[in-house]
Formats: C-alpha cells, structure tokens, sequence
C-alpha cells in the first residue's frame, strides 16, 4: 500500500479505462452488429462505419491514456497488483457509469455479478 | 450463434491476458519507464514482448467491440474477467509471484460471477421490445439476444 506511485497509476487506470469503456460501448451499439453487419456488407463497410463515428475515436483516446498508464504502473508494480487492482475499481465504476450514461438495464444478476467479481478482485491484489 | 459469442468473450479474455502479460514481462526488461525518458517509453515497442504484447492486445480490442455491437457493457466485462484469473495463474508460473489463500479465494469469487453474468441475458432490449425476452435467462430457459 505505501507505493504512491503504482497507486497514483491505478486511479489514473480507473478514471481513463471507464470513461473509454463508456464511449466505446456508445460508439459500437451506434455502429450494430458488427458480425451482421460484415456479414450482409463486408468487412470494409464494418470498417467505413466504426471509423464514421466520432465518439469511438474518444472512446480510443482515453483508452490510449489508459494504456499508457498501465505502461508506468506495470514498471512501478506487480503485475498481480497493478491489474487486478485497476480492474476492481473499474468494475464498480463501471456498473454505475453503464446505467447512468448508457441507461443499460443492471438488474440482480448483473449487480451480483459485478460485485462478486470486483470483491475477488481486490482479494487478489493483496 | 450462441457457441460464436462464448467464442468472442474467450478471445477477448485470452488476448488480454497474454497481451498484458507480455508487455509486463517486457517492461521489466527494460528497466523502470520514467516522466523523464519519453523517446525511451515510446521506442519501448521496438522490444519483441512489447512489441508482439501489443499486436495480442489489437486482437483483444476488436473483439471486444465485436462483443461491444451486441452486448451490454455491464455484461461483457464480467464475462471476461476471468482474464484477471490467468493473470495470476502466468504471474505463478512465468514470473514465480505466490498465490496466497486469500488470492485463490479471489479466483473463486471472480469464477463465481462470471457464471452468474454468463448465464444471464447479454443486452438490455430495446425501447419498444419485449422486456420479457430478455430477462428470461435465469432458469433454464435460456434465450439469448440473437
């Protein structure tokens, strides 16, 4: 617990991989169903419409800040610290954010699921 | 259908797994990344583990928007983070890292809930659809949105 600097690490994780989780997601469900869609169109109409949707190269930025992140907080860390412990916190934050921003439906299941997940989690980054 | 999806959720846990694990392995090659040594964090993709890390980790980011056009967030991840399971399984094995009691408690928890999300409906419907439809993959009867 007394690295501050793997821990600055997996807030800043956190923070960028939500907020890149949710864009991204926005992003794919305006697109639909890619292997449909590849399908009836081909591969190169798949593409033409992912790279037509802005929010998806949003979702990709954060996404690179993340990575990048992970990138420091590996060289800091544990890998058995920095990624379960960055992945906990998402988890949570996540679940929130999906039924806020995306108005996804996170009935029982999905809370007992999130919540089991996220706990086993963060057991393994003791 | 059914059996393509799984197919998807496994890939997406597999490239994410091997991708970090090989990006950590090559970072620890290279010595601490610094604030101070940008070109040297930037050309750190010209070593092989960084290098074929990424390319896993390319794999792992189109099947997860694949999963992403047909399942709800809060469903995809779950599903796939028994990735975090074989994180520590390779940390074991490839880096010699303990398991202690309270990980493997972890690993049970986190293999809980992935069967929990797995079983269960994989998109909210939408506006206008049957709310029935979905939520009917609780017991037995099992569809899917497909």
């Amino acid at each position: 617990m007394n690295n501050v600097y793997a821990w600055t690490a997996i807030a800043v994780i956190t923070l960028a991989a939500t907020t890149g989780d949710v864009l991204l997601a926005y992003a794919m469900k305006r697109v639909g169903h890619v292997g449909e869609l590849w399908q009836d169109q081909g591969l190169f109409a798949v593409v033409r419409r992912i790279l037509g949707t802005p929010t998806f190269f949003l979702g990709v930025l954060a996404m690179a800040v993340a990575f990048y992140s992970l990138l420091f907080g590996l060289s800091w860390g544990n890998l058995s610290l920095v990624v379960p412990a960055s992945a906990s916190l998402t988890f949570v934050a996540n679940a929130a954010a999906a039924r806020i921003f995306l108005h996804e439906r996170v009935g029982r299941r999905r809370w007992l699921a999130a919540i089991l997940v996220a706990a086993g989690v963060a057991l393994m980054a003791m | 259908m059914t059996f393509r999806k799984y197919l998807v959720l496994a890939g997406i846990t597999v490239f994410s797994t091997l991708g970090d694990s090989l990006l950590a392995r090559g970072m620890k090659t290279l010595g601490g990344a610094s604030l101070h040594n940008i070109s040297g964090l930037l050309l750190s993709i010209l070593n092989p583990y960084v290098g074929l890390g990424i390319v896993l980790l390319l794999a792992f980011f189109a099947s997860y928007m694949s999963a992403l056009s047909w399942a709800d967030l809060t469903y995809v991840l779950p599903a796939t983070s028994l990735s975090y399971v074989l994180v520590a399984l390779i940390a074991r094995i490839a880096f010699h890292e303990e398991i202690s009691n309270t990980r493997w408690l972890g690993i049970a928890l986190i293999a809980a809930g992935v069967g929990f999300v797995a079983a269960g409906p994989s998109a909210t419907p939408a506006a206008g659809e049957d709310p029935m439809h979905s939520e009917a993959g609780s017991s037995g009867l099992r569809l899917n949105n497909e």
